[in-house]
């Protein structure tokens, strides 16, 4: 099940969050950074899912923006992959110029 | 998407909280809502930092308005379709579970509604709610079958969230609708969806994992149901074809149904099968998957995930910690003692070298050693001894990581464990190593005393040795802290390995008589060498008895004991005596010479003087070991040096083998393997020379004989020599083919006896003319290759001859057997009559003759074969064929001509020709290995020329080829297969083989090197 979703730039900003449970506003902050370290840390040879805590992170690079999906460890990470690229995908059909410019 | 409207009704919450930054682009949507228009123009007409604050501020209230409870009841209300839809939304977003109540009838309603987005967020909308509060929407679980069965794909997609949710809370009540689900299933796989809901030309693939995930759940330990699915997941497995990430997603559910549900063995391994697909990949993600879906393999059947083996290990070492962590979780389930070792120990070299990280290292650390203490703590449960085995070695290096508990309460966890019935002794001992760690950080010593005190007296050799081991730690702790430090497993210890300060000690037996220690291969090799002797012992007697016959003289009596007692190795093993002294001087070697090797090679070279000198320095060194040119000492030696003088009279080439053998055992056994190529490599350079010197002294041996017999022998000297030079650069055994004695340089331990056997024939009767033989030899080929053109065969050569008849002999290298042909020539002019060749049985060999022409008559410069074929019983590097022909000429007495050949390993070696599939698996039911890694000169391009080499001179069938490694596989006649596993990494080559026998990978090692080495 999907916990949280978010669009993040490579300076480390949180461009869009989304939270799937309650979860404080000061821990929000506290949980963006540590997903956003760890994730920009890694490289491309290295696989995109990372554990963190209770959750499983899932993430994928689209140019200058990171977006990354908090799962708990029923899911199936290729499947959330592949749904951040249709999310993506549903983007791109609708507002392309709006993500391409302004997200980041 | 059916609804273009719906996504951007959807979209449009999101495009709220961007607008600060949005700006220009919004508005061009800005006629889309005359309020969002407003914030929009109002955005643009800022001025400052404090007016956007206080517009920003006045459209949240705005916006809370908006979506409070009672609009939105309101709203739900409405005709109007964009505002029923944002109210949904609404209320499956933020709606406060106090208000679901008021709004329930509402939603209720909406599900007959006549547009399915409206129906589908209505469903969405009863999702939430079950999520938050169950118990008030539980009246409509009715209407949920509705929405399961509605004729719009996405609201029963919708449904099927709230399906998945129930039926895991609660799977035997929703058991009557597998059907459905399956049915549904069936339908999308088959593609009746319409083409909106493909992405990338899969058909939905979020609704397939869904679907099967819900099956996964009804299915579980329910045969009758699982039954139902197994057609679709079969299907789903096989419609998988497309190579696109979302179908690798669908595959990853699909084997983690197959695996949840009641098992069928059919599908189960078509699901492994699958998985290869994944682990094999070279995108991580996918790999990553595939280990995952390993986990649920293993935990259903070990052995299925055998064939894996390979890659787990290879994940093991992966660079990324994520993929590492991943193929522990599989190695931590591993539920069985079929897993191959290697996965452990490299789980455990994992564990001690660690990442990079450090902090990440500790963490993984307390991660394992935690969750094997709650393992342990559960009562009756029972673990796999190698699973043990790993706990105690970790508990034990990594204990000290606990806050919470002391060592003494995993000493308690442990000795519990200890006093288990069911762990095997094995595991005992790596737990008795546990405590032995934990020891010198606890504070109160009770058990470990207990433990002491139980096991010093155990009936097992190696508890009561590690306990004695603890015990006598014990009593020094403070040597004990420093052998047993914390967290360095990885570091090495310095000690003597070559015990050095119990030199003195052994001298000191050695000079009251006490028998030599004896490495295990050198006992080995002679137990060897004496089966060889007593080989070689009946054929020196019957030789002097037919051969000699003639002119029997003391000085050809005299010539044959010289020439034994200097070739080479056969003096090392003629009598008991010798073979003593020889090993005496081993000992001497083995902690004091290590570096030996060029100076031995020199001195091979020279006359014997140099021996007594080799000798006297082992004796000094026996003494003085730091000090090895101290020759003072050496008066002092006077007694070992009468005692080993005796040995003077072996032949060098003994000697020098000997020094070689020992230089090797001061390596400590860890190592043992890596200089055994040295060993082998510096022990064939010695015995070539030894062949030659062999020769050259039994030349000068018989210098009081007739002259023509020296010359002749020392231009077969000469004639050695040269074909020395030429072997060196032709290592292959099996491409010689033109005298025995070049075969002999691979082969210097059997091959010599013939060597003597052939010289002596020419010392007793004339030679022939040699063009004549060779004349003979070429028709006598020509002849015999017409009947065996279908086969590999060696060439034709000389066995032995006398004035009478000439045999030679060839190997054919039949699919299914050594085919050794024997053709005696008859160079007289006369009839030879009951010509008949006998093959004594010979160990290790099992040999069958062959019908073939059975006239015991030989006419005239005719030509009769003997074919035996022949297999190796055990395997070994080389061994010795000797036979005997006898004839009658003209009915006088009968002739006796005794001949021998050689046969190598690799002529009983066959390419064995098997698929990578089986390969895995017949690599994973073999339990002797032995690995090597061997050194390339740079000159080679790695692979391609070793596959080669290893292809043509080894006869090993190339099964497969995975970027750098390769996998060969062959066959000892009649039917022991072995494989042979190689890595190219830089110059070196890794080695890894494996056979159902246990020594046969020794000895394809060794050949493999000289391959190696040789091309």
């Amino acid at each position: 099940m999907i916990k949280f979703f978010l669009m993040v730039n490579k300076q480390g900003q949180t461009r869009l969050s989304k939270y799937y449970e309650h979860v404080e506003i000061n821990k929000r902050t506290l949980l963006e950074t540590e997903v956003i370290k760890s994730c920009l840390s890694r490289s491309s040879e290295q696989c995109s899912f990372i554990e963190y805590k209770d959750f499983k992170l899932i993430y994928r690079q689209y140019a200058a923006l990171f977006i990354v999906v908090g799962v708990n460890d029923t899911e199936n990470e290729m499947a959330i992959y592949e749904f951040i690229h249709n999310f993506v995908e549903v983007l791109d059909d609708y507002f392309s110029r709006v993500l391409r410019y302004s997200a980041v | 998407m059916s609804d273009i409207v719906e996504k951007t009704l959807t979209a449009l919450p999101g495009l709220f909280l961007q607008n600060q930054s949005v700006g220009g682009p919004t508005a061009a949507k800005a006629s889309f809502s005359s309020r969002l228009g407003g914030l929009v123009r109002g955005i643009t007409a800022l001025t400052s930092k404090h007016e956007e604050e206080k517009l920003i501020q006045q459209e949240l209230n705005n916006l809370k308005a908006t979506v409070s409870a009672p609009t939105t009841t309101l709203d739900l209300q409405s005709t109007n379709l964009v505002e029923v839809c944002m109210a949904l939304t609404i209320v499956s977003q933020i709606f406060p579970r106090e208000m679901i109540p008021a709004v329930l009838p509402l939603i209720e309603d909406k599900l007959q509604h006549s547009k399915e987005i409206i129906r589908r967020k209505a469903v969405l909308a009863l999702y939430k709610f079950y999520l938050i509060a169950p118990n008030q929407v539980q009246h409509i679980h009715v209407k949920f079958r509705k929405a399961l069965c509605d004729r719009d794909v996405g609201v029963m997609a919708a449904s099927l969230h709230i399906y998945l949710r129930m039926i895991k809370e609660n799977s035997s009540a929703y058991k009557d609708l597998t059907g459905s689900f399956v049915t549904i299933l069936k339908q999308v796989v088959g593609g009746k969806l319409p083409v909106d809901f493909n992405y990338h030309s899969v058909p939905a693939p979020w609704l397939q994992i869904q679907l099967l995930r819900i099956l996964g759940l009804l299915g579980k330990d329910d045969q009758r149901t699982s039954e139902l699915m197994y057609d679709v997941l079969d299907e789903s497995l096989r419609r998988a074809e497309l190579n696109h990430n979302v179908t690798y997603a669908i595959l990853f559910e699909c084997v983690h149904t197959v695996y949840s549900i009641y098992p069928k063995s059919e599908l189960l391994e078509k699901a492994a099968k699958c998985i290869g697909r994944f682990v094999l990949s070279p995108k991580i993600n996918l790999k990553y998957l595939g280990l995952k879906a390993l986990t649920y393999v293993i935990q259903q059947d070990p052995t299925l995930a055998l064939q894996h083996q390979m890659t787990i290990i290879e994940c093991l070492d992966h660079p990324d910690p994520i993929i590492k962590r991943e193929t522990m979780n599989a190695v931590f389930s591993v539920g069985g003692d079929v897993m191959h070792p290697d996965i452990p120990n490299n789980f455990l070299r994992l564990l001690a070298e660690g990442f990079d990280d450090e902090t990440e290292n500790q963490q993984l650390r307390l991660y394992a050693v935690q969750s094997y203490l709650t393992l342990l703590d559960m009562e009756n449960v029972f673990y796999p001894q190698r699973f043990l085995q790993v706990m105690s070695w970790v508990l034990g290096e990594y204990s000290y990581l606990l806050n919470k508990e002391t060592p003494e309460e995993v000493i308690t966890k442990l000795y519990k464990l200890l006093m288990n019935d069911s762990i095997s002794s094995e595991t005992k001992a790596w737990i008795i190593a546990a405590v032995t760690k934990l020891t010198p950080q606890a504070h109160s010593s009770n058990i470990v005393e207990r433990l002491i005190q139980e096991f010093t007296t155990s009936l097992d050799t190696c508890l009561r040795q590690h306990a004695f081991e603890l015990k006598h730690l014990h009593e020094n702790v403070k040597l004990m802290k420093s052998l047993l430090p914390l967290d360095k497993s990885c570091e090495d210890m310095v000690v003597d390995a070559s015990l050095s300060f119990l030199d003195g000690f052994v001298a000191e037996e050695l000079t009251q008589g006490a028998a030599p220690y004896k490495p295990h291969h050198q006992r080995q090799e002679e137990k060897l060498s004496q089966e060889k002797v007593l080989n070689f012992e009946p054929y020196g007697l019957s030789f002097s008895s037919s051969g000699f016959t003639g002119r029997q003289s003391p000085a050809g009596i005299s010539l044959g004991s010289d020439v034994s007692g200097n070739s080479t190795e056969t003096g090392l093993k003629e009598t008991n005596g010798l073979k003593l002294e020889g090993i005496k001087k081993l000992w001497g070697k083995e902690g004091y010479l290590p570096k030996k090797e060029s100076k031995t090679g020199d001195e091979t070279e020279a006359p014997p003087v140099p021996q007594e000198s080799i000798m006297m320095e082992n004796v000094d060194q026996t003494v003085a070991k730091k000090d090895p040119s101290q020759v003072p000492m050496q008066s002092k030696e006077e007694k070992e040096k009468q005692l080993l003088a005796s040995s003077l009279f072996v032949g060098l080439g003994s000697e020098s083998t000997i020094n070689l053998l020992g230089k090797a055992d001061t390596i400590s056994h860890k190592f043992r393997r890596k200089s055994k190529i040295k060993e082998t490599k510096s022990e064939e350079t010695t015995t070539d020379q030894n062949i030659i010197r062999s020769s050259f002294s039994s030349s000068s041996n018989v210098t009081y004989e007739e002259d023509y017999c020296l010359d002749n022998l020392q231009d077969r000297g000469d004639k050695e020599l040269k074909k020395f030079s030429l072997s060196s650069e032709l290592l292959d055994s099996e491409s010689l083919t033109e005298l025995p004695l070049v075969e002999k340089i691979s082969n210097c331990k059997l091959s010599a006896p013939s060597l003597f056997a052939d010289n002596n024939m020419e010392v007793f009767h004339p030679p022939q003319a040699t063009p004549a033989s060779v004349a003979n030899e070429i028709s006598l080929a020509a002849s015999l290759l017409e009947e065996t053109t279908e086969h590999i065969h060696s060439d034709l050569m000389e066995v032995c001859n006398n004035e009478a008849i000439s045999v030679s002999s060839y190997k054919i290298w039949k699919d299914d057997c050594l085919l050794v042909v024997w053709s005696v020539f008859n160079k007289s002019g006369l009839e030879l009559k009951s010509a008949n060749l006998e093959i004594p049985p010979a160990e290790n060999f099992k040999i069958t003759e062959k019908p073939g022409c059975c006239l015991p008559i030989i006419e005239a410069e005719g030509t009769k074969n003997f074919q035996y074929s022949v297999q190796m019983e055990k395997p070994f590097t080389e061994g010795n064929l000797s036979g005997f022909i006898t004839y009658q000429v003209m009915d006088t007495h009968s002739v006796q001509l005794e001949f021998s050949v050689n046969l190598s390993l690799l002529d009983f070696i066959r390419p064995l020709k098997i698929s990578t599939e089986d390969f895995g698996k017949l690599w994973l039911s073999f339990a002797n290995d032995v690995k090597q890694n061997v050194k390339m000169s740079e000159s080679q391009a790695p692979l391609h020329s070793t596959l080669k080499a290893l292809q043509q001179e080894l006869r090993l069938h190339v099964v497969d080829i995975i970027g750098n490694e390769g996998l060969l596989a062959c066959q000892l006649l009649p039917s022991i297969p072995c494989l042979l596993h190689f890595r190219v990494h830089g110059d070196m080559l890794a080695l890894w083989f494996r056979s159902s026998c246990s020594t046969l990978p020794d000895y394809l090692l060794y050949q493999c090197q000289k391959v190696m080495e040789g091309s």
